[in-house]
Parts: structure tokens; C-alpha cells; sequence
């Protein structure tokens, strides 16, 4: 059984080392010759896969990192703490995969800084801008007591932990604001997009269905590694967090009908288009099956059944992010798009990469451990002694406090 | 005073006298001269049935969505009515030809470094007191420059005046807010590929509804979530000393 799971691992990893060394030719031909040569980008359709697919999928997936720091750090909900270090390393790699993307994307790589000193508060991409950049540092810091423990700085692990609520505050604003902003961005957008997925409320729909998403992502990722590991699966923990998925995808289908029918724009998704083809794809794929499936007990209350349903959620995802960036602007036949092999190169390329990352932050980390509690001690010794005065009450309060965060 | 261009279709004869003009005065490579590129800043074609010349150029927004789009800000409407753009300041992220309601920003693409290319109403000429390229090279005049108030008024007189010959439509007055450049024609613009479902509010503003909630955003749930985690943290204090007061009980 083991021998069996080692080599498919093997498989896996060679498939992903064979990704990133295509995904490197890639990238150094988008350089060398720059986008017109290397994508089908064009004037009629400036964004693309990378938009598309590094940038609007990649931030959502990441989206588990703040629904559970704030589960755990905010409403102090302890059962989902197990999950909190895999998932805020997805959601800091996700970040750094995005910015990655972004760097091939922008036509003038070099000049990404210009948008610490050109400020410019009416833009939607400026908010994008800030928001990469503050929640990478966020994901940073709330990732950072993994790595100081295994180096055993105490020093900067104090300061840390002292910091960690008011840090996760910060995170979860940035988040949902990045979250939303990116449905913003197409809000500027009115006369040219589909109206099956053109709407002012698209922020709000953004925010809602990449929390499904995270969700969904944190039970894949937790699958993945527990058999890469030779770790049990947690089916408990992760049909509590898939009954959270199917409240939000629940949610998410609701206001997105509502919206369709106050826009007047249901009637396009049953015209025989391409697009209502693609509409339905995202609808009954990503939230009508997964819905219907993690709504039986038996189906959630199995690894399995966990897991197909959130793959169903992810590719509904997928196809949503996709639709909104790429299917809702095309016009055939003036105005089509097909990604090059290089930017889906890239594009895989960079998902292998956020793989390998992740299964070498787990082999060299102590990512899915115990997490190391210095306030268990205070507490045992608290209770060894038994002299409860009220200051000594006060003190185990802020040891706890902090420890807690 | 803020400049505005008018062009009345029903006088241009189609000679491309200006499109010749905007590469000489730009100094532009060779291309396409049936479409707006990077190497071409106007073009004319003949459209529609019946057909007609249109120009197709920079419409220059009286509030324009490229500088509200554009995160560093290279974009910048001149007090004198121009749309101009800064290629110091871009990064390249190609919001400003997605947000464009013309669709008139267009890209170098087969450059390293690229920039975007676009109409800049021949804002170092009209500085020095010149006359856009285009204008001053159209013979049949089609294209005038001048103040945008005068030249709205000069368009109505011309409907009103000629009465049958142009469809009762200045488009630029209101769409998107408000264009310095103007167009009258004799044909629906809707039929002639000019986009007739552009909102009359300027477009800027749709993003703006939601952008400036932001610092609200922020205290209301900064607000609330310190608030969640008092709250639960305190419980789960009590709950834990509860415990072990029990605990103690018991040893007793």
C-alpha cells in the first residue's frame, strides 16, 4: 500500500518537475520576445489565460486562508486548528504564484514598483495593487511562526504571537477587499461584457464564491497531502468545513439568480449560445451537483465523496473566473480568444511550482504538527499550583491570550 | 477653455487626408490603415448601408475611464480638452484598453517594452497654438476644432437648419458622460458600429460607488471583528477556568 503510494508520488513529482521545466521555456520566450510573439493576446483582447486564470483563480483558491484564521484566531472556533497552518501556506503560496503570474503578464515587468509612488485612489487596480501586496505581507507574517519554530527563534516568535490578532484583522479585511476588488475591476466594463456575467454587484459575488472556493481548496489540498504523507484524513473536520461550503455555494447561487433576474438577464441563458453553454457549465457543474452531493450524509461523511464534491466546486470555479474574464468578452466571430501554448505553459507551469512549494514547506516545516503552545505550559503549571488570586487570574489571561493568537 | 473636435459625417468624402496627416505629424511606421493600432491613431472606413466615412479616433472623454482606470495614474486630461498619456509612469497592465468604452488604447505588442498608443488630440501642436493635424489637413471640412460648448451649439444649428439631413443626435454630447469629440451623421450611429448602450452618467463614477466605501468598510470590520474576538476569547476563558475550578473541586 505504501510502496504503491511512493510511487505514485514519484509519478506526480516528476510530472510536476516536467510542467515547470515546459513552463520555463515559456517564460524565457515571453521575455525574449516579448507578448504579440508568445500569446494570443491582442488589441481586440488585451487579458487573457494569465488574467483569467493566474490571476482571478489563483487569489480566489487562496481565499481558505482567511475564512480559517478567522474561524480560528477570531471566533475562537479550536476544532479547525489542525487546518490553519496547511491553509495559510496554500493562501501565501497562491500569493506568491499570483505575483509570479503577473510579472510575465505586465508588459513592463520592471516597473511593478511604480505603483508604491504613482498613486492613483480611483482605480480598482490600484486597490488590486495594495491589496497583493499588504495580504502577501499579512501571509507572510501569520505564516512566519512555522518557519521561526523551526529555527527556534524565540525572540521574533514573541513579537509574533503578541501581534497575531490584530495581524489577522488586517488580513481578513485585505482579503475581502482583494477578493471583491477583483470583481470591481470589470464593473468599469458595462457595454461589452455578456450580461450573463456583467453586474455592479460582481464584487459581492467575487467575495461570496471564492470563500466556497478556499473552502473547497483546503479539503482538496488537506486529501492531496494526507496521501502524499501517510496521513489520516480528517472526515469529520472537513464534512463540518464542506457543510460551510455548501451554506455559501447555496448563498452564492441564490444571489446570482436574483441578480440574473433583476438584470433582466436570464432570458440569454436560454438562448442557444456559446455562452449559455458555458453559463450552464459554471451553474450546474460548480454549485448544483456539489450542492446536491455534500447535501447527503453518506457522500459527505466519506474522503471520497468529500473530495469529488469540492473538485466539482473548484472547476465551477474555474469556469466562473474564466467566463467573467474571457467567455463574457468574446463576440464571435470579430472577437475570440485562444490562449497560446506558452501562456498555458506558463500557466501549468506555475501551478506545478505552487505544488512543489507546498510539498516542500510540509516535508521541511512542521506545517501539519502539533502547533507548538507555550501557553499549555502556563496553564498546566497554573493548575499544579492552585493559588487562584485574582492577579495571578489576570496574568494567565494575557499568557493565554497571546498564546492563543 | 476646453477643446473639442467635430466631425460631420455627412461632409467627409473619405480621402484619408487625415489619417496621412496623423502619421506624418506622429511620425508613425507603416500599417494597417483600415483599423486603429499602435502605428495608427485615426483611420477612416467606409461602414454601414447606406455607407458612409467614419472616422474612428480618441473621443477624448470629458471624464475619461482610462484615467480613472489606470492604477499610476498615466493618463491625465489636459485643461485644454486632451487625453495624454505618460509612458514613464505605465507598468503595462492593460486596464485602460479593457475599460476604454471606444476601445481605442492599443499596445505594442511585438516590443519588449511596450507602450500604449493613442490619439493624443495633437496636444504639443494645439499648446503652440496650432490646429490638430487632422483639421488642418481635412479638405472637404469635415473635422473643425474649437470650444466644445460652441461646437455642441454649432451641431444643433446644423440639425436644426438642415432638417431631414442628419438624424437628430450629437453623438459625444452625453455618452459616457461627455466626449470632446463630436459626431454628426445622417445614419443612426447604432448602424454606423458606434456603441449606442453607453450609460449618459460618466463611467469613472460606476467604480467610484464602490471604491468609495472602502475606509468604511475597513473601521465597520475592523470594528466588529476585534469586537467577535473579545467576545469569544472571553469565553472561552471563562469556560476554561470553570473547568478547572471543577477540576480543583473534585481534588477536594
Amino acid at each position: 500500500m505504501k510502496q504503491a503510494w511512493k510511487r505514485r508520488y514519484s509519478f506526480w513529482s516528476l510530472t510536476a518537475a516536467v510542467l515547470i521545466v515546459i513552463g520555463l521555456v515559456g517564460v524565457i520566450q515571453r521575455y525574449a520576445f516579448g507578448l504579440g510573439e508568445t500569446t494570443n493576446l491582442s488589441d481586440r483582447f488585451p487579458w487573457g489565460l494569465w488574467i483569467g486564470f493566474d490571476i482571478l483563480v489563483g487569489v480566489g483558491l487562496a481565499a481558505g486562508g482567511f475564512t480559517i484564521a478567522a474561524a480560528v484566531h477570531i471566533f475562537n472556533i479550536e476544532r479547525f486548528r489542525p487546518i490553519l497552518k496547511p491553509t495559510i501556506l496554500t493562501a501565501f503560496l497562491g500569493y506568491l504564484l499570483v505575483i509570479a503570474g503577473l510579472l510575465v503578464d505586465l508588459g513592463k515587468p520592471w516597473a511593478i514598483w511604480h505603483a508604491l509612488i504613482y498613486w492613483n485612489t480611483s482605480s480598482v487596480m490600484f486597490e488590486v495593487a495594495w491589496c497583493v501586496m499588504l495580504y502577501t505581507v499579512v501571509l507572510a507574517l501569520e505564516f512566519s511562526p512555522v518557519v521561526l519554530e523551526r529555527f527556534n527563534l524565540q525572540a521574533p516568535l514573541r513579537v509574533i504571537r503578541a501581534i497575531t490578532i490584530p495581524v489577522v484583522v488586517t488580513g481578513v479585511i485585505l482579503s475581502t477587499l482583494h477578493q471583491s476588488s477583483l470583481g470591481s475591476l470589470f464593473i468599469i466594463i458595462p457595454g461589452r461584457m455578456h450580461p450573463l456575467w456583467y453586474s455592479t454587484i460582481l464584487p459581492f459575488l467575487f467575495l461570496i464564491s471564492s470563500i466556497a472556493a478556499g473552502l473547497a481548496m483546503t479539503i482538496v489540498e488537506s486529501q492531496l497531502s494526507a496521501k502524499a504523507f501517510g496521513r489520516k484524513i480528517e472526515v469529520p473536520l472537513l464534512a463540518d468545513l464542506a457543510r460551510v461550503v455548501v451554506v455559501v455555494l447555496a448563498t452564492f447561487l441564490a444571489v446570482r439568480v436574483q441578480d440574473l433576474i433583476n438584470r433582466d438577464a436570464l432570458r440569454f441563458a436560454l438562448e442557444p449560445t456559446y455562452q449559455s453553454g458555458l453559463f450552464w457549465v459554471e451553474i450546474v457543474l460548480g454549485t448544483f451537483v456539489p450542492i446536491a452531493l455534500l447535501l447527503i450524509p453518506r457522500f459527505r461523511h466519506t474522503a471520497n465523496g468529500l473530495f469529488n464534491a469540492s473538485v466539482l466546486v473548484l472547476l465551477g470555479f474555474v469556469a466562473n473566473r474564466l467566463n467573467t474574464a474571457i467567455t463574457s468578452m468574446e463576440q464571435w466571430p470579430d472577437r475570440t480568444y485562444m490562449p497560446s501554448w506558452q501562456e498555458v505553459a506558463i500557466t501549468l507551469g506555475l501551478a506545478a511550482v505552487g505544488f512543489a512549494l507546498f510539498s516542500a514547506g510540509v516535508r521541511y516545516l512542521n506545517v501539519f504538527g502539533p502547533q507548538e503552545d507555550p501557553g499549555a505550559r502556563q496553564r498546566q503549571e497554573v493548575l499544579s499550583q492552585g493559588s487562584r488570586t485574582t492577579s495571578r487570574r489576570t496574568d494567565t489571561v494575557c499568557a493565554e491570550a497571546s498564546s492563543h493568537i | 477653455m476646453s477643446n473639442a473636435m467635430l466631425i460631420d459625417i455627412t461632409r467627409c468624402v473619405g480621402c484619408g487626408e487625415c489619417t496621412r496627416a496623423c502619421i506624418a505629424a506622429n511620425d508613425l511606421p507603416e500599417g494597417d490603415d483600415t483599423q486603429l493600432s499602435c502605428a495608427r491613431y485615426t483611420v477612416v472606413n467606409e461602414v454601414g448601408n447606406p455607407q458612409a466615412s467614419v472616422r474612428q479616433l480618441c473621443m477624448h472623454c470629458v471624464e475619461p475611464t482610462c484615467v480613472s482606470a489606470c492604477l499610476v495614474g498615466a493618463f491625465r486630461k489636459t485643461a485644454t480638452g486632451a487625453v495624454v498619456y505618460d509612458e514613464e509612469k505605465c507598468i503595462g497592465c492593460r486596464y485602460c484598453m479593457q475599460a476604454c468604452p471606444f476601445s481605442v488604447p492599443k499596445y505594442e505588442w511585438s516590443s519588449l517594452a511596450p507602450r500604449i498608443k493613442k490619439c493624443s488630440f495633437c496636444h504639443s501642436r494645439v499648446s503652440q497654438g496650432k490646429l490638430p493635424a487632422c483639421v488642418e489637413a481635412c479638405p472637404a471640412g469635415a473635422s473643425v476644432f474649437g470650444d466644445r460648448n460652441e461646437l455642441i451649439r454649432e451641431a444643433h444649428h446644423r440639425i436644426n437648419e438642415n432638417p431631414g439631413e442628419y438624424v437628430d443626435h450629437v453623438y459625444g454630447e452625453h455618452e459616457a458622460g461627455g466626449t470632446s469629440v463630436l459626431f454628426l451623421s445622417a445614419v443612426p450611429f447604432g448602424l454606423l458600429g458606434f456603441p449606442d448602450n453607453l450609460p449618459t452618467e460618466p463611467i469613472p463614477r460606476l467604480s467610484w460607488k464602490i471604491l468609495k466605501e472602502i475606509p468604511k468598510y475597513a473601521v465597520v470590520s475592523s470594528l466588529l471583528l476585534f469586537g467577535i474576538h473579545w467576545i469569544t476569547a472571553r469565553r472561552a476563558y471563562v469556560e476554561k477556568i470553570e473547568h478547572r475550578d471543577s477540576e480543583t473541586e473534585e481534588l477536594r
